[in-house]
């Protein structure tokens, strides 16, 4: 049991170091939460950047164990994080690693690790989320085309997309699990329309997706027909294994950021105030100690991420709502201020234990899969 | 970055475990219950395994193994509610004589508290550095763990605050396996907890088949593994901020843990019968050592601005 960087880690914690100091100061600021299309050509800036350095990779080929010190020194030096590539680079991109054909990972993994292409997640429907086998949006065969009529919603980034993970119903005949097939849609397809919803945070990053008589490839589809229900289950275990991870070492940054503000504004002579901040510290210390033993149990026994991600996720969302509300108490009236960055953070930390599976979901996950607990009627 | 358990270290937990389950099982747990009193063979058992003299070195007659391995036996001495004055025995060897052998038994003063101090042939001042009880200075308490006799002497004692923390110090050592205990007892109630509600019948099905009850379940797992993470590394890097961490949410976990295994046991949960309310009040036990909770918050509220 050691938690020391290994030669070879070291190395590479020691390089990467030296390119974020001179590759960050030349990277312009990340433009404003309501400016996708900025943002979009922002976060696919520094992938490039990346992809040109030879990190681009990160995420999907080094070890679990190189993938934390990129996450750890990145965040440390203020780098951005994933951005609009999320879905590209954490869960669609591994997915197509893992189960695509040659001609699929030679189509979809280059572009996203270069930063020329964006992708979203089709997944959810408006009487499909929590339930998310209830899905209803149809493909047919038609020719060597599937064609899919229905709708999606809550996708995040889709105006700015260029991709979309979908998941469609391809036997409405079959039991719930079985007729699915996931399938790689172009979003500017003929049919497509995409309708920004605005969030509680007054943004539009995430829209309904109507699909009207959509014409897309078979050769687009990753697995098999009606085996999409498996495939997707490839796409969640990365999406909540360690896609989060990166995120505890900032929420750590915003930690010492806030003892310091409480410090300037009088705030820090409260005890009781004083000992949450303490409190936060152990939780997201212990945060990253657990995101260390699950990679490093992973990687000692050759494994992917499995149900361990629901362990992580369901703990990490509460905290991280937790943190804000804390900076709230820190800041006093400013915290009602929109133009004070932690309140817009705050206001979106309220998804965290919605999106990717709500923490009842993952509760239940939890106790069915690891603890055996029988599956309720 | 190797932080998973060697296979020495996976067979030294297996070993301590085996030990106690042939030693100290659950009838000895329950006799040790309705006849408190240190079980003397046992504790020269424990010696002779190498319980108090694991982190002493191998040239003086010790395991030579360090705080991780420590933690992994006090871990197993948490989930079996293994009674007596472990972790001051455990501290003693090397400068008590016998203790390191299991021949004496180590008591300290902590927080106002001595543990087992009718029983012991040796008092430490402890954690707190307080002075020694003089005779007639320290009270008998009724105390709550039927399993931890308690006595209460004048003082409690400067707790753990920031400027008293420094890392190798005995004191924060106790602090860290103090933890490890707790996290025992977490891991273990969520065992119980479990296989309870797989048993037990409710409307026709099991209990752990209720949302409701699946739920307490999760969250116990939830905390005992959050525990976990911050116990390891706390015992590989000994520094004060992670041992604080470790004290916060393996606490936590005992305590909150305990309770949410009571509610799932039901009515049976509330008897005397059930192991649950020992697993409970050693907890209770546990939390009041080694200052207060309020001082590890600080401690951290501190290394913020650092
Ligand atoms: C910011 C954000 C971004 C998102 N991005 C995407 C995206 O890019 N692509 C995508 O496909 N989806 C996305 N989602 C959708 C997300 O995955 C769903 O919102 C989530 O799975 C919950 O589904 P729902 O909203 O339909 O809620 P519902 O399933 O209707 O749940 C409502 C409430 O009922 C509870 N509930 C439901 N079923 C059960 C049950 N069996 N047991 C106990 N409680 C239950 C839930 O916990 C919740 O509290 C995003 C969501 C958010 C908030």
């Amino acid at each position: 049991m050691d938690l020391a960087d290994t030669p070879e880690e070291r190395e590479f914690r020691a390089r990467l170091r030296e390119w974020l100091a001179e590759a960050l100061p030349a990277l312009p600021p990340r433009p404003a939460p309501d400016d996708w299309p900025g943002r979009r050509a922002h976060d696919l800036g520094w992938q490039r950047m990346l992809y040109d350095a030879g990190y681009a990779h990160v995420h999907w080929e080094a070890s679990a164990s190189i993938r934390l010190i990129f996450l750890e020194e990145t965040e440390r030096a203020g780098a951005p994080y994933v951005g609009a590539n999320f879905v590209g680079l954490l869960h669609a991109g591994p997915t197509i690693a893992a189960e695509g054909t040659a001609g699929q990972r030679a189509r979809w993994l280059e572009p996203i690790l270069r930063g020329e292409e964006v992708w979203c997640q089709g997944f959810s429907e408006p009487g499909a989320g929590s339930d998310l086998a209830a899905l209803r949006t149809r493909a047919w065969r038609d020719g060597d085309d599937y064609v899919v009529s229905g709708s999606k919603i809550w996708t995040s980034h889709a105006e700015v997309a260029d991709w979309c993970e979908l998941l469609v119903r391809t036997d409405p005949s079959a039991p719930k699990h079985r007729g699915i097939t996931w399938l790689a849609m172009p979003m500017d397809a003929p049919g497509v329309t995409v309708r920004p919803l605005r969030t509680l945070a007054g943004s539009a990053e995430f829209a309904e997706v109507f699909l009207d008589e959509v014409r897309v490839p078979a050769a687009h589809r990753v697995g098999d027909e009606n085996d999409g229900w498996r495939v997707t289950m490839v796409t969640l275990s990365f999406e909540r294994g360690t896609a989060f991870a990166g995120e505890v070492v900032a929420c750590r940054r915003v930690l010492g950021e806030l003892a310091r503000t409480a410090r300037e504004n009088g705030r820090w002579d409260d005890p009781a105030l004083r000992r949450r901040l303490g409190r936060l510290n152990a939780e997201f210390r212990a945060l990253w100690r657990l995101t260390q033993w699950n990679v490093s149990a992973a990687e000692a026994s050759g494994g992917v991420p499995g149900v361990g991600g629901s362990v992580f996720k369901l703990r990490y969302s509460h905290a991280r709502q937790e943190l804000y509300d804390t900076a709230a108490d820190v800041l006093g009236p400013d915290s009602l201020d929109l133009d004070r960055p932690w309140t817009l953070d705050r206001l979106s930390s309220l998804s965290y234990t919605i999106a990717a599976g709500t923490s009842q979901i993952q509760r239940t996950i939890v106790a069915e899969r690891i603890l055996g607990l029988p599956k309720g009627r | 970055m190797r932080f998973h358990l060697t296979d020495d270290q996976r067979a030294l937990r297996d070993g301590v475990r085996q030990l106690l389950a042939r030693r100290f099982d659950r009838e000895a747990l329950w006799a040790a219950v309705a006849a408190p009193g240190l079980d003397r063979a046992l504790w020269r058992a424990l010696g002779e395994a190498g319980f108090f003299a694991l982190r002493l070195p191998e040239a003086d007659g010790g395991v030579g193994l360090g705080l991780p391995e420590a933690v992994l036996a006090f871990e197993e001495a948490g989930r079996a509610l293994l009674p007596g004055p472990l972790i001051a025995t455990h501290l003693a060897a090397g400068s008590v004589p016998g203790a390191a052998t299991g021949e004496a038994v180590v008591t300290a003063v902590d927080g106002g508290l001595v543990e087992w101090l009718a029983e012991a042939d040796v008092v430490h001042g402890g954690a707190d550095r307080a002075p020694l009880p003089r005779p007639g200075e320290a009270v008998p308490l009724r105390s709550v763990d039927p399993l931890t006799p308690l006595h209460r002497v004048p003082g409690p004692g400067p707790g753990l605050g920031p400027d008293r923390a420094r890392a190798g110090d005995p004191a924060l050592v106790a602090v860290l396996l103090t933890a490890a205990e707790q996290l025992g007892t977490a891991t273990r109630v969520c065992e119980l907890a479990v296989q309870h509600a797989r048993t037990r019948e409710q409307f026709g099905q099991p209990i752990g088949a209720f949302q409701a009850v699946k739920h307490l379940c999760a969250d116990m797992l939830v905390r005992a593994e959050v525990a976990r993470a911050a116990v390891y590394a706390a015992a590989v890097t000994a520094g004060p901020a992670d041992i604080a961490t470790a004290r916060l949410l393996a606490g936590e976990a005992a305590l909150r843990s305990t309770r949410d295994c009571l509610q799932v046991h039901g009515g049976m949960g509330f008897t005397w019968e059930s192991e649950v309310h020992l697993h409970l009040k050693r907890a209770w036990v546990r939390a009041r050592r080694g200052g207060d909770v309020t001082d590890s918050e600080e401690l951290l509220a501190a290394d913020l601005v650092a």
